[in-house]
This record gives structure tokens, C-alpha cells and sequence, in this order.
């Protein structure tokens, strides 16, 4: 069983490539492939890789919300007995995962990158320690959730031309008596450059350490004629603003060049920029996870490599 | 408002990590640890509400995280009005850090806050070492609480709390949440406040840690781990080599190859 994310009338890329991957377990498992739509019946057209799409509506579930997702999902896993629950390892995953195993009492593998069956064994295989450590886990028992990084997956094996059988589930009690409300959605600041569209971007991590050295990633930036971008930290620190932030809760980049400054390569952080044309990381750790999406790379400390990148560049 | 901040301890990402020789763990006897950085980003969030006015903060951490001392008195030095360290009384006895799955933590933490009560948990979204999920939820279903992950921001409103929960590419939601309730920050709205030595060292000698002992309920059957291991690098980066001005070069040559740089 999947749930479907959306955006607007959209259907996300993510719930695609868990689709394909739900396909390919119900078939090792002789089942089938279920996908929860919650609030956005109208879409149930664009699941054309389930078999079945289970649609909960109800005036709560219009826009996401965590406890009325939750409340929805538990009425869906109660009815309709799935053997795996399989979610984004984003948000919503993040807020539901490990609540829902808790409640549905079911083990959950998080930041999972690769689900199969394994002699009719659940195994995941989970990212753990910033993409440090692979942890290969089994899920006993007769039911599972596994919330998957994305971009593990393939979105094509998840898209059929076909029509799924929508089933409706009556919403529960519970949706009218909820503990939280959503007051406002934000969209995306559109004010700031458009760091998905450039060509070529400048990248910074914790590598850089300290606000006052941002000057000399600026300064490359500025003599190459492209924007600066970053990896979370340093967006979290307020060095950068969040337009400029590349990864899974960011933006999602694919230049001809990204040039990567002192960054590790977490998982969260490739998912948004490992299908740039090329990329070159620049790290003194040799064994940072950057350098295994990298096409070349260098331990070369960046305080000394970027002032003569800069200095060539200038001629 | 009572908050309660949860905090553990994680390796810290910047070392080589080892495996047992068993490849079923991580070697942490030379590791070493520091605060999760997702928990310091929740404690800042909870002392900039205690800023704000009107709230008292409590750092609480388990007495079998490493470092878990040094992370309480840095937390009562940032402004923190108490730090509580939680023995699990079921392992009384055994010694040396031990690895404590989500399930585990959240069980201990859960009995803690059914006997003393919070209105407001704030911990971080997740941290390094998650495999079995991550703590706000767990903590929040265990409590039949409500709860909301990725937190960029908490404000407090009366019996409420006002939270931005953010997704990806920059959208994000407002929400009022009715307290009690269960936080996941994802980051505060400012940089975690530095608190100077010589402050940490006045709360070590203060010695203000209360120690508590919870015996946590059975938590459920969780994940088998059958193997850990490091990621073959796949399709690796051809590594250039030189000096700073060498290597420069090389870098340059390939973006002019590319017509991204005039010359």
C-alpha cells in the first residue's frame, strides 16, 4: 500500500517510483497494489499504476494535515489489511511513519534505499549516519512500514496505462473532533533567483564553517556569473536564505556543472542534485558520501582551492 | 507552559565510523559524541519561547547516552531551568553505552512525562542514528498527543501553539495546535545560542542534574539487523590531484571544455 502526495491537483514523482516498487513486491508476494489518495478523489485517474486506489474524503484532509492524515490512515490500514505501508521519507513520512507503528503496531525501516523479499522476508536496506552507514534490516511480523528516500526508486515502473478501481472509505469520527487546524499555506518565495533553472551552481556545506568565510564562495560565484546554493545546514543557520537550498526539503537542481564546496553528500542532499550533468565535489574528507555521485573530485582543502579558482577565472 | 526538551546524543558525522566485527553495529568505543544537531536547534526553539515569556524549560536526556552529562549542563549554561537524566530502571546494573532504538527511548521518556507531565515536547525532527523512525512521533502516539514534524518554527498562543511546518521547495503550512502537544524541529528560527565554557563549568560544579529512574514499558518486537556496512562507492569520482593551483586548473579546463568560462 502506498500513499499518494500531491501538490495542488498534482501527484508527486515520489508516489510514482513507490508505486513502481509496491508493483514489484505484491508480485514476489502474490498480492496487490493499493494506493491511499486522501482528499483529492478527482486524481484518482493519475494512479495509473495501482490496482487499486482506497480514496478517503472529508473537508479535514483538503490540505495535508498530520493528525488528519493519521486519523484517515488508521481507518484505511483497519479496513483494508495491507502487508507493507510504504511512504516518502519526507514530511508527511517523518511526521506519520513512527507514529503509525505505534499505533497500527507494526516495525517501521526509515531512510530506506533499496525493499525487496528476500525467501518471503521483508528486507530494507536503510541510509543511515549521513549516508555513512547501510543498515540491511528485516521487517518480522506480518505487516511493515517503510519510509523510502527519494529518488530510490524508479518513477517509470510506477506509471501503467491503466484504470485502477477506485474503493471509497467512510472518513472517521475522529476527523471532526481534531486537536490542530490548518491556518495558512505558503508557497515558495518567488522573490529570490531561480537556482533550479541555472546552468551552473555554486555549492556550499558545513565545509565553509562560519559565516564571515561565505565571502569567498560569493566571490566564485560571482566571477563564474552564477547563484550560490547550499546544502541544509547552512540554510538552517541563516547563512543563505531558503530559495538557495538544495536537497530533499529544498530544491531539486540539475545543472550542467555543480560544483560542490564542503559538502558531505547526506542522502537528503544528493536526492536534490545527483542528476546534474557534472559534478565536482571538493572535500577534505576522502570519505565523504559526495564522492561516490561526484564525477571527479578533490581533497584539496577548499580555503585554498577556491581563492585560485577564483584567480584563474578572472585570468 | 512546562516544555520539555528531549535530547540524546549521537556519534558525531565528522569521524571515520567502524563496524563491530560482527558487521551488525557501529564500534562506538572511540567514537566520539556530540548533540544531536536537530535536538539544539529544538532547544533553542524552546529557550527563545521561554524568551518570549512565560514558559519554563526542562533538558532531559537517558543516563546511558554518552556525553549525556556534558550535553545537560550545556543546556542549563544556554538557560535551560532544569536538566533531568533517566536511568532505565529495567537495566539497572549493566554498564557502558548501549544503542537504544527510538522505541526504547520513547518508552522511557513516555513514562517520565505520564508521572511529570509536559504542555509542550519539543525535540528534534530526527537524528542520525535513526533506523527504527524517528522520536516526536513515537513519543507523540504513545501519549496520545497530537504532534507536528518538521518544525521551522513554535509560537506560543494561549492554550495553543502556532507552528510552520515546511515541505520541500520552500512551501510551508501554519498550524494551531491545541497543547499538549509533541514538536519536531526541523530548525529554530535562529542559530542555536552558544553558552560560554566557563557558563558550563558553573553548572557542573551547581551539579543541578535531577536523576530519575523509569521503568519503561515493553516497547513492540522491532527491526532484525542482519548487516551494517559502508557504501561501495558507486560510480566513483575520479579524484584530481596536486596542488590547490594544480588541481585549479584541471577544474577550470573542464568548465571551459563546457563554455561555462569565458578564455
Amino acid at each position: 500500500m502506498v500513499l499518494a502526495e500531491h501538490t495542488g491537483m498534482q501527484v508527486s514523482e515520489g508516489t510514482y517510483e513507490l508505486i513502481g516498487k509496491a508493483r514489484e513486491l505484491a508480485s514476489a508476494l502474490g498480492g496487490v497494489t493499493e494506493v491511499v489518495l486522501l482528499g483529492r478523489r478527482a486524481v484518482a485517474a493519475q494512479l495509473d499504476g495501482a490496482d487499486i486506489v482506497v480514496s478517503v474524503e472529508h473537508p479535514a484532509l483538503e490540505e495535508y494535515l498530520p493528525e488528519a492524515y493519521e486519523q484517515a490512515l488508521l481507518e484505511v490500514l483497519a479496513q483494508r489489511s495491507p502487508r507493507l505501508l510504504l511512504m516518502s521519507n519526507a514530511t508527511i513520512g517523518l511526521d506519520l511513519g513512527a507514529a503509525l507503528s505505534v499505533r497500527w503496531d507494526a516495525p517501521l525501516a526509515g531512510y530506506v534505499s533499496a525493499l525487496e523479499i528476500d525467501g518471503g522476508a521483508v528486507m530494507a536496506t536503510a541510509k543511515i549516519l549521513g549516508g555513512k552507514v547501510l543498515a540491511e534490516v528485516e521487517l518480522p511480523g506480518e505487516r511493515g512500514i517503510v519510509t523510502v528516500l527519494g529518488g530510490a526508486f524508479s518513477a517509470a515502473a510506477g506509471q501503467l496505462a491503466s484504470t485502477p478501481e477506485v474503493v471509497d472509505v467512510t472518513p472517521p469520527a475522529g476527523l471532526d473532533a481534531l486537536r490542530m487546524s490548518l491556518r495558512q499555506v505558503f508557497e515558495a518565495d518567488g522573490g529570490d533567483v531561480d537556482i533550479s533553472s541555472a546552468d551552473m551552481l555554486v555549492s556550499v556545506g558545513r565545509g565553509i564553517e562560519s559565516q564571515d568565510n561565505m565571502e569567498i564562495v560569493l566571490e566564485l560565484a560571482g566571477a563564474l556569473g552564477v547563484p550560490l546554493s547550499a546544502s541544509r545546514p547552512v540554510v538552517d543557520a541563516g547563512w543563505l536564505p531558503k530559495t538557495r537550498q538544495v536537497g530533499q526539503s529544498g530544491l531539486k537542481v540539475k545543472p550542467k556543472v555543480y560544483l560542490a564546496f564542503g559538502i558531505s553528500g547526506a542522502p537528503e542532499h544528493l536526492e536534490g542534485m545527483r542528476n546534474a550533468e557534472l559534478i565536482i565535489a571538493c572535500n577534505t574528507d576522502p570519505g565523504a558520501p559526495i564522492f561516490g555521485v561526484a564525477h571527479c573530485g578533490t581533497t584539496v582543502d577548499l580555503f585554498d582551492l577556491v581563492p585560485e579558482l577564483v584567480d584563474k577565472i578572472r585570468g | 507552559m512546562r516544555i520539555v526538551v528531549p535530547v540524546k546524543s549521537v556519534p558525531d558525522l565528522v569521524e571515520e565510523i567502524e563496524l563491530t566485527a560482527d558487521e551488525t553495529g557501529i564500534d562506538r568505543e572511540y567514537l566520539t559524541f556530540v548533540l544531536s544537531e536537530w535536538d539544539a536547534q529544538a532547544l533553542e526553539e524552546a529557550l527563545l519561547l521561554k524568551d518570549a515569556g512565560g514558559a519554563q524549560v526542562v533538558a532531559v536526556g537517558l543516563a546511558d547516552d554518552p556525553e549525556i552529562d556534558q550535553i545537560l549542563y550545556t543546556a542549563l549554561a544556554k538557560g535551560a531551568d532544569a536538566a533531568v537524566k533517566i536511568a532505565d530502571a529495567s537495566v539497572a546494573g549493566l554498564s557502558g553505552p548501549r544503542v537504544i532504538r527510538t522505541a526504547d527511548r520513547a518508552a522511557l521518556l513516555a513514562g517520565y512525562l505520564a508521572d511529570q507531565p509536559a504542555d509542550l515536547v519539543v525535540t528534534g525532527v530526527q537524528a542520525a542514528d535513526d533506523l527504527d523512525g524517528q522520536l516526536p512521533a513515537t513519543l507523540a502516539a504513545l501519549l496520545d498527543l497530537p504532534h507536528v514534524s518538521v518544525a521551522v518554527s513554535v509560537v506560543a498562543a494561549g492554550g495553543s501553539v502556532t507552528v510552520r511546518q515546511e515541505f520541500a521547495a520552500g512551501r510551508s503550512h501554519e498550524l494551531q495546535v491545541q497543547l499538549p502537544a509533541v514538536i519536531g524541529v526541523q530548525s529554530a528560527r535562529q542559530a542555536p545560542r552558544y553558552a560560554p565554557i566557563t557558563r558550563i563549568r558553573q553548572a557542573q560544579q551547581a551539579g543541578g542534574l535531577t536523576e530519575v529512574a523509569v521503568s519503561p514499558r515493553a516497547a513492540g518486537a522491532g527491526l532484525v539487523v542482519r548487516r551494517m556496512h559502508r557504501p561501495e562507492a558507486a560510480g566513483h569520482a575520479e579524484m584530481l590531484t596536486g596542488s590547490a593551483g594544480n588541481v585549479a586548473d584541471q577544474i577550470v579546463g573542464l568548465l571551459r571544455a563546457r563554455g561555462l568560462v569565458k578564455g
